[in-house]
Formats: C-alpha cells, sequence, structure tokens
C-alpha cells in the first residue's frame, strides 16, 4: 500500500487547515470545528502508525482521543450556549462583556 | 494491492477538499455539513489502514453526534443572520507563505527519515481482538475516560443550566 509519509502529509494537511479554521474565523462554532478537525487529524495518524508496526495499541489512542472529542465538545458548546445567553453574541471580538 | 493505493489517494483528495470547503463556508450549517463529509471520508480512512471497529465509532461518534449536536446549537441559537466578519483577502498571502512553508519543511523531514518510506502492509484488527486488547492492557485508562466523560456531563449540565439572572436575550426579547 502507500508509504506510511503520504499519511503523516494526509493529515499534516488536515491539521492545518483546522488550524486556519481555529485561528481565522470569528465565530466561537466554527472555532470549535477547527478544534475538532485537528483531533481528527491526530487521530489519522495514530492509526497510520497502529498499521505501521502493526500493534493495536495507536487504535487505542484514537479511541480516547474520540472519548475526549466528545467530551470537550459538549462541555464547549455548554459555554457558547452560556456565553450567547449573556452577551447575545457567538463573535469572540465581542466577549469584552462576558466577565 | 494497487486498487487500496488508489483509494487512499482518492479518499485523500475528497478529505481535503470537504474540509477546505467547510472551514471557508460563511454558513454554519453548509459547514457542518461539508465536515460530516469529510468525516464519512476519515472513517472509510480508518477502515482501509485497518481499523473497522474504529471506522464505525467515527461514524456514529463524529459524524453522528458530535456534528449533530453542533447543528441542534445552530438552530438554536438562530446564527444564521448573524454577519460573520471573514478572513480579510489581504492577509492570504502571508497566510499562505507561512501555511505553506510549514507544509512544506514537515514534507520534507518527514521524507528524508527512511521510516516514512517503509510501505503500509494491509492488515485488520478485528473488533473482538480490538476489545479483548483494550480492557487488558487498558482497563485503568477505560476506566478514567468513562469518568472523563460523567465530569463533561455534569460540566455540561451545570454551564448550560437556564440562569435565572436577566440575561442579554431575555432583554432583547422583551425589548421587541
Amino acid at each position: 500500500m502507500v508509504p506510511f509519509g503520504h499519511v503523516l502529509i494526509l493529515a499534516g494537511s488536515l491539521f492545518l487547515l483546522g488550524l486556519f479554521c481555529a485561528v481565522t474565523r470569528r465565530n466561537l462554532i466554527m472555532i470549535l470545528l477547527g478544534v475538532e478537525i485537528m483531533l481528527n487529524a491526530t487521530a489519522i495518524v495514530f492509526v497510520g502508525g497502529s498499521l505501521l508496526w502493526q500493534q493495536m495499541e495507536g487504535q487505542a489512542v484514537t479511541l480516547f482521543i474520540l472519548a475526549i472529542a466528545a467530551a470537550e465538545v459538549s462541555v464547549g458548546l455548554a459555554l457558547i450556549v452560556s456565553i450567547y445567553r449573556r452577551t447575545g453574541s457567538v463573535d469572540p471580538h465581542q466577549l469584552v462583556e462576558y466577565e | 494491492m494497487l486498487l487500496y493505493t488508489i483509494l487512499f489517494y482518492l479518499l485523500s483528495a475528497l478529505i481535503l477538499a470537504a474540509t477546505g470547503l467547510a472551514v471557508t463556508r460563511r454558513n454554519l450549517v453548509h459547514a457542518v455539513v461539508y465536515l460530516v463529509i469529510s468525516f464519512f471520508g476519515s472513517a472509510m480512512l480508518f477502515y482501509l489502514l485497518g481499523a473497522p471497529f474504529l471506522a464505525a465509532l467515527e461514524v456514529i461518534i463524529y459524524a453522528g453526534a458530535v456534528m449533530i449536536l453542533f447543528l441542534f446549537i445552530i438552530m438554536m441559537l438562530r446564527v444564521a443572520d448573524f454577519e460573520e466578519q471573514m478572513f480579510p483577502p489581504g492577509q492570504s498571502i502571508p497566510a499562505a507563505i507561512l501555511a505553506l512553508g510549514y507544509l512544506g519543511i514537515g514534507a520534507v523531514l518527514i521524507f528524508s527519515d527512511p521510516g516514512s518510506r517503509a510501505p503500509l502492509l494491509p492488515a485488520a484488527a478485528e473488533p473482538r481482538v480490538f476489545g479483548s486488547y483494550l480492557f487488558v492492557k487498558h482497563w485503568l485508562a477505560i476506566e478514567v475516560v468513562s469518568l472523563l466523560l460523567l465530569v463533561a456531563l455534569v460540566g455540561a449540565l451545570y454551564i448550560g443550566r437556564a440562569n435565572k439572572a436577566r440575561t442579554v436575550a431575555t432583554v432583547n426579547k422583551e425589548n421587541v
């Protein structure tokens, strides 16, 4: 099949896309989506490494990444709802009111 | 073998295109739907890389639960009419130079290592084998992660509870 480097390049590009989304968007929901994309990219690296070394360690770590992503997104979305209730906006530039 | 290679590059192109479209959409619902497509591609990639159980979990958790949660929040907050200021085009050239620079350096670093040219051999971890491995070798981590999910549940409930105090949303409603 393909060399391992190509899997790394794919995951690196995905990670950069997620970073771009998290850094440049002015919307809390899109920032959270960017973090999700980055977590997914790391999961791809772990699954590829698991296949390269023919061990299941990487797949176990990927399972934990999935669980942590679910926990992070639930708390993050609850925070966004709370912020929206207080400020009426999801723009991070207007969060000075959120003290 | 050749079929797997073609499928890998096809899936990579699909994932990158869907994610690239998702991060540039102004409409949040469109972005989430593009990201669902991207996560379906990731699930198929996991299957191709020998993790059928994780492929199922990716569809169930990421494409299913997490993205639907995002859709619910987008509909609940009515942010569709919120005018977001997009990335200014004048900044795109330095941003592209920096990003491509890092990607290029990363590619050089990856391919200068002989280990990166090792071809991946097709294999698959059966869900039964994977599950017993997980619960024999990583049982403590499983318990810790389940505790983390409980903490996240309690935290989300605590943060998201309805506040009795006057909030901006209720004030806006009263003004209307």
